[in-house]
């Protein structure tokens, strides 16, 4: 990504559902209104799960 | 953003409650928020004992380990189903999450115990793998919580699961499903009581609960679910909460409130079918054997058979013999 992104607007450009995914930086859950450093690693994880059973 | 208790940082928004909250009170919300439901819905009993289906996942995990700081006995039971890696995985966070806090898990295994797993089963039987599944869940569930002497058996079903069970219900004006679909079946005809105390809850909640808590639970999806109906629905209903905060729980929670009651069945309707116990396992049936060894015996039944020649290697012998 280009420059310092907001965690919404860094989901908002992968078209993944803000409802549905988790942002995490160093094990830590980051909030949808903080500004992710140009050079962070995050991992963005899936919440959704599960059969119909 | 500051969390809407404390004024803290806050570490997660919840737009659905219009709030923000630090670890601590996201954390308390969650525990709120799993008593109401229980009070809601007239759950549990404070001196009820219960059985927790742990799949490793997070849902399970969480409501485990809500109910227990909740302050009820809790024991977690895990089956085997034989998907694999996936399953191998899954069994390693359920007995981890137990070990490290000094809990009781029970473990059955389809293979081991019933002499198929839910690929070859659900195979053997022409079921879809989820179906196959889902019997052979409710059937160990039901047996499990007989043979401790539990009061309730208790699963990790969120709001998501609830809304998107209720869309395909809907959809298909399946009015029988939906006249059952409440988060408490209560005790009847030999089958333990069932809750879902996770109602009020969504996923991403209860990711976020595990992460705030430590509890290190299995991420990948069941390689076997991929596809299925229940996840395009999740899908649908997670989109329009995006526009909509509040969707989802309006939509559940107003069935529960306005609708549900149209479709439960009528009085004297309910009567027409016997309940007596399975000829073969005891388990409380509609039918002379239960559903589970009926899916048993077509599974263990299944053998490897010689397939008939095709048109294609027909025609090469042919070919082969009349050069």
């Amino acid at each position: 990504m280009d420059g310092p992104v907001q965690v919404v607007v860094l989901l908002q450009r992968l078209d993944l559902n803000r409802e549905s995914h988790l942002v995490i930086e160093d094990g830590a859950l980051v909030p949808g209104d903080k500004t992710l450093a140009k050079d962070a690693v995050v991992e963005i994880r899936s919440v959704i799960s599960g059969g119909a059973a | 953003m500051k969390c809407q208790v404390c004024r803290g940082p806050a570490v997660i928004d919840v737009r659905r409650h219009n709030a923000n909250f630090c670890q601590e009170h996201f954390l308390r919300l969650c525990r709120d928020q799993t008593k109401k439901a229980i009070d809601q819905f007239a759950m549990l009993e404070p001196d009820d004992r219960v059985l927790v289906a742990v799949s490793g996942g997070k849902d399970s995990l969480a409501v485990w380990d809500i109910l227990r700081e909740l302050g009820w006995e809790a024991d977690g039971f895990y089956i085997g189903l034989g998907i694999g890696d996936y399953s191998k995985e899954s069994q390693g966070y359920a007995e981890r999450f137990a070990e490290e806090r000094g809990l009781t898990l029970i473990i059955d295994d389809l293979l081991r115990d019933h002499g198929f797993d839910v690929p070859h089963g659900s195979r053997a039987a022409k079921r879809a793998p989820c179906s196959a599944c889902g019997l052979s869940k409710r059937h160990l569930f039901d047996a499990a919580a007989k043979r401790g002497g539990y009061d309730a058996i208790v699963t990790g079903h969120n709001l998501d699961d609830e809304a998107a069970v209720l869309m395909g219900n809907v959809l298909h004006w399946q009015t029988d499903y939906l006249g059952r679909q409440a988060p408490h079946l209560p005790a009847a005809n030999g089958f333990p009581k069932k809750i879902k105390p996770l109602v009020r809850l969504t996923e991403r909640d209860t990711a976020a609960y595990c992460l705030l808590r430590g509890i290190d639970y299995l991420v990948d999806e069941c390689p076997m679910a991929a596809g299925n109906k229940h996840l395009s629905y999740k899908d649908a209903l997670n989109k329009i909460e995006v526009d909509s905060p509040g969707a989802k729980h309006a939509f559940f929670f107003g069935f529960l409130d306005r609708a549900v009651e149209r479709f439960a069945p009528e009085e004297g309707q309910t009567g027409d079918v016997v309940i007596s116990p399975c000829d073969r396992c005891g388990a409380p049936s509609s039918n002379d054997v239960c559903a589970f060894c009926r899916l048993a015996e077509r599974a263990t039944s299944a053998v490897p058979i010689e397939l008939g020649r095709t048109r294609r290697s027909s025609n090469r012998s042919k070919s082969e013999s009349h050069p």
